[in-house]
């Protein structure tokens, strides 16, 4: 924290909102883009009073044509805007998906077009979405060249990550969880700061197993951590905050130190983000490690609607804490 | 188009320059035709012969600050806006001096200094692109304009019609054409869609449109600056219909046997730059001395370049680890 002042407690999604209003105040090439965000202020609200603050050329409402507005975002950040969109679910990121990474992507590889630009799509499960309105579609686009990935877990993370994102030159995916949005509360600090992409945060020191995560699922390892604790096993929570680029020195010291690992994600298990770092962890740490690297994570299944169904495939403490104490045993 | 309409709104110092970038256009394109058969560009070669006067007419219609979003058989508005024969030859021989340093090939080449977007395979990508670009115009309260196509098959794809809709609905300062050459590779127009003209389909968007003669430059040339001025204006988008035929294959590796022989040989009487020396010659601007001497002028200007692009060195391999992401620097420019 780079000042002692500090405002009232907000929730992530006042995070989200604030960073958005700070920089369009700050830069008035900074616009949004997206579906319902005008008028209405966003299906989340998070735009709520934008368009009457910086109007309808700053604030564009746009037709229901995801690959249509990302394509226009391309367009007016190559010409020198700062477009920032909104998926209204993460889920319709994939109308969009060949613009995200055949344009986007590769414009500055190619023929050295900068694309600053940011899409914001919420995303995740626990909030009764179903299959459509729950997905993390982050693995898809963590296996693209020239995209930039973030998804943080606090309000602090979330404002500082964003800033980052608007003001980084390349195309920012920035993963915000829906579950999270009026769920978890902190007070910031007031002033000029950000969070740099690139950078994990260990929430939670512990010696004896590494858990490497992102997004909602932070907090599942926190919960996982206090019950540990009772029964003598100490975890490390690593919270990745940004997957592309990977803090990859973060994750090698902290196993080097616990030499033990579990990768957590709300993402399916097969090819997700958790399988890339495991990969790594046994090119690169093999000699340390005293156990396999565990993962936890949702089946390979859709994400299910009924509240059974979605209980069970959403990664929980316990799923957390079995893993631990099976690697406890090695 | 008809004598009295070029002799009033085309200058003849515009007319002369538009026939000698046909005439560019042609010769380099034979040369990179030449160095694909011989084996020295390898992958894909897809020219505009045949079709030249498209680029060659909108283009000379642009002012510098506007920009461009190419169909890929639009090699004259690269020539155009100043991409030099040795810096296209270098791109197709994967040298490090061409527009893409060797990362790309052939026409997926762009530079925003010069006002061109990067071609993109997958067609009518870079039609929502140009709106985004026309909305940065627009937002800004700049007085420029883009200017955006694709070929008939690219109409089909949902990019297309999501650029269509937001550019009219918002009524944004760009202008969007097809290049109707009634192939897509080997799909003939009739499988393409249900209609004979790619202009009906701006209606459905409430965006004027019009059918105009993509082998008479002069034609191509008035009718992009009107739509052009339009846009300036503040009046929305237009969609032009080149009406062409592709002439060669979909790349030079295809011999298009599926195109009938007849259809080739009733456009070739149509050539645009046959018609722009018909044209040069009845309004007394020009007579075949002076089509030898341009044609003489841009065969020197592809020898140079060629000898260019071939002393051009080809990148290092460990190249290909540079320029994923953009610097903080390159963004501020």
């Amino acid at each position: 924290m780079t000042t002692a002042t500090v405002s009232k407690e907000v929730t992530y999604l006042e995070a989200i909102s604030q960073a958005l209003d700070e920089e369009m105040s700050r830069d008035e090439r900074v616009f949004l883009m997206g579906e319902d965000i005008g008028i209405y202020g966003g299906a989340f609200r998070i735009t709520e009073g934008f368009l009457q603050k910086f109007g309808e050329w700053r604030v564009l409402d746009t037709p229901l044509s995801e690959s249509g507005f990302v394509g226009a975002a391309i367009g007016a950040a190559m010409m020198g805007l700062r477009p920032v969109v909104e998926m209204q679910f993460a889920d319709f990121i994939s109308c969009a998906f060949d613009q995200i990474t055949e344009v986007a992507a590769k414009n500055h590889y190619r023929w050295g077009a900068a694309v600053p630009l940011v899409i914001r799509a919420p995303f995740g499960g626990g909030v009764h979405g179903g299959p459509f309105h729950s997905e993390c579609p982050e693995g898809w686009f963590f296996h693209s060249p020239g995209l930039k990935i973030v998804a943080p877990s606090t309000p602090y993370d979330a404002k500082g990550l964003l800033i980052s994102a608007i003001r980084d030159p390349n195309p920012v995916l920035y993963f915000e969880h829906k579950f999270l949005y009026r769920r978890i509360k902190a007070a910031l600090p007031e002033g000029d700061w950000v969070v740099p992409i690139g950078k994990a945060d260990v929430k939670r020191t512990g010696s004896d197993i590494s858990v490497i995560t992102y997004g909602a699922m932070v907090h599942v390892a926190l919960e996982a951590a206090e019950v540990l604790a009772k029964d003598g096993i100490e975890l490390e929570v690593m919270d990745l905050r940004s997957l592309m680029p990977l803090d990859k020195e973060a994750i090698f010291e902290s196993v080097c130190k616990t030499s033990k690992a579990i990768v957590l994600h709300e993402d399916n298990k097969t090819g997700g983000v958790g399988a890339e770092i495991a990969a790594l962890l046994s090119e690169e740490c093999f000699n340390h490690l005293d156990g396999p690297i565990l993962r936890v994570a949702a089946p390979d299944t859709p994400v299910p609607f009924s509240t059974p169904l979605e209980e069970y495939f959403l990664p929980k403490a316990t799923d957390v804490v079995a893993a631990a104490k099976k690697l406890a045993a090695y | 188009m008809d004598l009295a309409t070029v002799a009033n709104d085309v200058k003849r110092s515009d007319l002369l320059q538009m026939y000698y970038y046909l005439r560019l256009t042609r010769a380099l394109e034979d040369r990179i035709t030449n160095l694909y058969r011989q084996g020295r560009i390898v992958g894909g070669v897809y020219t505009s012969h045949g079709m030249e006067a498209i680029a060659v007419g909108y283009a000379s219609a642009l002012e510098p600050d506007d920009v461009v979003a190419p169909f890929h058989r639009d090699m004259g508005a690269f020539l155009i806006r100043g991409f030099t024969p040795g810096e296209i030859i270098a791109q197709y021989l994967g040298k490090r001096t061409g527009p893409t340093k060797g990362k790309d090939g052939n026409v997926h080449m762009g530079d925003l200094k010069r006002g061109m977007i990067g071609f993109v395979s997958h067609l009518a990508d870079n039609m929502p692109v140009a709106a985004g670009a026309a909305l940065a115009f627009k937002i800004r309260g700049e007085s420029r304009v883009a200017f955006a196509g694709t070929g008939d098959g690219g109409t089909s794809r949902g990019d297309f019609h999501e650029a269509m809709n937001f550019a009219a609905a918002r009524k944004l300062p760009v202008v969007y054409f097809c290049t109707n050459n009634q192939y897509a590779y080997s799909t003939p127009l009739r499988y393409q869609m249900a209609i004979t003209d790619v202009v009906d389909r701006a209606k459905a968007y409430g965006m004027p449109g019009e059918i105009v003669d993509g082998n008479d430059v002069a034609a191509v040339y008035v009718a992009s600056k009107r739509a052009i001025a339009k846009a300036r204006a503040g009046e929305g988008p237009t969609f032009l219909e080149f009406k062409t035929m592709r002439m060669h294959g979909h790349s030079e590796h295809d011999a298009a046997k599926y195109v009938p022989r007849e259809l080739i040989d009733e456009w070739k009487a149509k050539d645009p730059i046959l018609k722009a020396e018909q044209l040069l010659k009845r309004l007394g601007h020009g007579d075949e001395s002076y089509f030898l001497e341009v044609g003489e002028r841009t065969k020197k200007e592809i020898e140079a370049g060629t000898e260019f692009a071939e002393e051009s060195p080809l990148p290092e391999g460990k190249e290909v680890l540079e320029g994923v992401f953009a610097t903080e620097e390159e963004s501020r420019q």
